[in-house]
C-alpha cells in the first residue's frame, strides 16, 4: 500500500523550492549583459572574466588545497572513530566518546571558530606557533569534519555483519591485517562518501575559517562573501553554476560506485 | 591494547582542538578587554614578588544580563530558529513522508536530489536569493509582469528573507531524519487503520504522525540548533535590525575587538543550547 498519490504535489513544490534558485543563476551565468536581472542574450563571457580573475582563482585553489588536506585528516580521525563505535563493543566511556565525536555536528559555527582562534592565539604566545593561516584552517575543518565522516562510517560497518572479519581472525590474521584487508576495503563506500563530505564542507565554510585564518590566507568563501556585500555579478553566477556541476557529478559518480559495491 | 590505539588519536585530537578551546572560551570571557594582541588581560597577575593573583571580571556577563540589546539577540535568536525550524517541518514533512512511500528504486535517488543542493555551496546558493528577492529581482519582475503588483515589493533585507534564507538553507536537515524514521514504519499498521475503516487523512494523524514524532523532533533539533548561531543569513538577506546572537558575536569580535564579550557571548550561547539537548537526551535515554 506504498504510493506517493497526492503528495507528489508537495514533493513537486519542495524540489522547486530547492532547486529553482539554482536554475536562475545557471541561466544567468549565461547572460549576455552585466545585469544580473533582465536577460540579453547567450554569452560564455562571465565565465571567461572568472577565469582572469586573479585574486578568486588564487583564493579558489588554496580552498581546495585546504579542503583536500583537512578532508584526509578528518576521513583518518572518522575512520577511527567510527571504527571504535561500531565494532569495539561496549567499552568504557563509550557513551562520552561518542557525544564528543558527535558534538561538533550540532555546535554553532561562530562558537567552533571562535573558541579555536583562541586556543590557536594561545598556543602561539606560549610556543611561538601555529601561525595562523592555511594550516590552522585545515586543522580547525578537519575537527568538525571528523565527525560527518565518523557518522558515516560507522553506519556503513553496523550494517555488515563481523563474520568476514571473524573468519579472517580464525584463518590466522592479525587485528591490524584484518582491520586493512577486510574491514577497510568494505567500509570503501562509505570512507569515500565521508572524504567527499569532509572536502566539501571545508571547501564551503565561511564563518571558522574567518575566524581562524591568517593574513595572506583568504579562502575562497571569504572572497566570496565579501564580493556579495559590494554586489552580485554574473561571475558569482557563473562560479555557483560551476561549483553546484562538479558537486553533483562527483555525487553521482559516488553514488553509482556505492550501489555496486559488495557488502 | 587494541583500543587504545584505535581511540588515542581521536581522543587527543578532539581533546586538542574541541574541548580545550572551550575551556579557553570560559576563561576569557571572565578577562578584561585590553590593549595589545591577544586583545585581553591575563587571569593570573603577578603582584609585586607574591604569589600570582587569580582576577575574575564578572563584567561581561553582568553586560549580557543587563543590557537589553543582548538579551533581545538571544531572544530573537530563539524565536527566530524556532520559527525556521517550524517552517521546515511543515514544509519538509510531505516530502519526507512521499519519499518514505516512493517505490525503492526511486527513494535513494530522490534522497541523493535533497541532499545535492546541501552539498554545494551554501554561501553562494544564499546569494541566489537576494537575485531572486531583491527589488529590480526576478521575483518582483515576474509578478510585474504577470499584472499581479505594479509596485516592486520590499522582500530583501527583512525578516521574510531572512526565514526564507533559514528554511531554503536547512530544509535537508529536516527531511533526513524525518525520512529515516518514516521509511521504517510498517505499512500492516496503515491497512489495519484501513481495514477498520479509517479514511487515510485519519489513519495518517493516527498512525504515521504519533509514530514519527521522534524524527520530528531530531529534525527540528538539527535545523534549530545551528540555525540559533546562524550569522551568514541574517548578516546577507536580513535587515540591519536583525541583530541575531552569531551576528551580534561576530561584531564584537571583528569590529569591536572585545574578545572577552565575544568570549562571554560564546558561553551563554552554548549554555541555551546545551540545555534543550541535555533535555532531549535525557527524555530519549527514559523512553528506551
Amino acid at each position: 500500500m506504498r504510493q506517493i498519490g497526492k503528495l507528489a504535489l508537495p514533493l513537486g513544490l519542495g524540489f522547486a523550492f530547492l532547486y529553482l534558485p539554482l536554475l536562475l543563476m545557471a541561466l544567468f551565468s549565461l547572460n549576455d549583459s552585466r545585469m544580473v536581472t533582465s536577460f540579453s542574450g547567450f554569452s560564455l563571457r562571465w565565465y571567461a572574466a572568472l577565469w582572469r580573475n586573479e585574486a578568486l582563482m588564487e583564493a579558489l585553489f588554496l580552498s581546495l588545497r585546504i579542503a583536500a588536506i583537512s578532508a584526509t585528516m578528518a576521513t583518518i580521525l572518522g575512520i577511527l572513530a567510527g571504527f571504535a563505535l561500531a565494532r569495539l563493543g561496549r567499552f568504557r566511556g563509550r557513551t562520552a566518546f561518542a557525544a564528543l565525536m558527535a558534538a561538533p555536528l550540532v555546535m554553532p559555527e561562530v562558537i567552533i571558530g571562535l573558541s579555536l582562534l583562541l586556543l590557536f592565539v594561545a598556543l602561539e604566545s606560549a610556543f611561538g606557533f601555529p601561525a595562523r593561516g592555511a594550516g590552522t584552517v585545515a586543522v580547525a575543518h578537519a575537527t568538525f569534519s571528523a565527525a560527518y565522516v565518523a557518522v558515516v562510517v560507522q553506519s556503513r560497518l553496523a550494517e555488515l555483519d563481523e563474520s568476514l572479519e571473524e573468519a579472517a581472525m580464525d584463518l590466522g590474521a592479525r587485528p591490524w591485517g584484518v582491520f586493512r584487508q577486510v574491514t577497510l576495503p568494505l567500509a570503501a563506500p562509505a570512507v569515500g562518501a565521508g572524504w567527499l563530505l569532509a572536502f566539501t564542507l571545508s571547501l564551503d565554510d565561511l564563518v571558522v575559517a574567518s575566524f581562524v585564518s591568517g593574513p595572506g590566507a583568504t579562502t575562497l568563501p571569504m572572497v566570496v562573501f565579501s564580493a556579495v556585500r559590494l554586489g552580485l555579478t554574473p561571475e558569482l553566477y557563473a562560479l555557483a553554476t560551476l561549483l553546484v556541476l562538479a558537486v553533483a557529478l562527483a555525487l553521482v559518480l559516488a553514488w553509482r560506485l556505492l550501489r555496486r559495491w559488495p557488502g | 591494547m587494541r583500543r587504545t590505539v584505535v581511540l588515542a588519536l581521536p581522543l587527543l585530537w578532539m581533546a586538542v582542538f574541541f574541548l580545550a578551546p572551550f575551556v579557553i572560551v570560559l576563561s576569557i570571557a571572565f578577562a578584561e578587554a585590553a590593549e595589545g594582541l591577544p586583545p585581553y588581560a591575563p587571569l593570573l597577575r603577578w603582584v609585586g614578588d607574591g604569589l600570582p593573583v587569580l582576577q575574575l571580571n564578572l563584567g561581561n556577563f553582568q553586560l549580557l544580563l543587563e543590557d537589553p540589546y543582548y538579551l533581545d539577540a538571544y531572544r530573537r535568536s530563539l524565536t527566530v530558529a524556532g520559527i525556521s525550524a517550524m517552517l521546515c517541518l511543515l514544509l519538509g514533512y510531505p516530502m519526507a513522508l512521499a519519499i518514505a512511500r516512493a517505490p525503492e528504486r526511486w527513494r535513494s535517488p530522490l534522497l541523493l536530489a535533497v541532499m545535492l543542493p546541501f552539498w554545494t555551496s551554501f554561501l553562494l546558493r544564499i546569494t541566489a536569493w537576494i537575485g531572486i528577492l531583491q527589488d529590480a529581482g526576478w521575483l518582483n519582475g515576474a509578478l510585474l509582469a504577470l499584472g499581479l503588483i505594479t509596485e516592486p515589493l520590499h522582500i530583501l533585507y527583512t525578516d521574510a528573507a531572512m526565514y526564507l534564507g533559514i528554511t531554503y538553507g536547512y530544509l535537508p536537515f529536516m527531511v533526513l531524519p524525518l525520512y529515516a524514521n518514516l521509511v521504517k514504519h510498517d505499512t500492516a499498521l496503515l491497512e489495519a487503520a484501513a481495514d477498520l475503516g479509517a479514511k487515510p487523512w485519519r489513519a495518517f494523524l493516527q498512525v504515521t504522525l504519533p509514530l514519527s514524532i521522534p524524527g520530528m523532533i531530531a529534525g527540528f533539533l538539527l535545523v534549530f540548533i545551528p540555525a540559533v548561531g546562524e550569522f551568514v543569513i541574517p548578516e546577507l538577506l536580513g535587515g540591519p535590525g536583525a541583530q541575531l546572537i552569531g551576528r551580534v558575536l561576530w561584531t564584537e569580535f571583528f569590529q569591536n575587538r572585545d574578545w572577552p564579550l565575544a568570549s562571554a557571548l560564546a558561553s551563554a550561547l552554548l549554555l541555551a543550547l546545551v540545555l534543550p539537548i541535555a533535555l532531549f537526551q535525557w527524555r530519549a535515554a527514559r523512553a528506551r
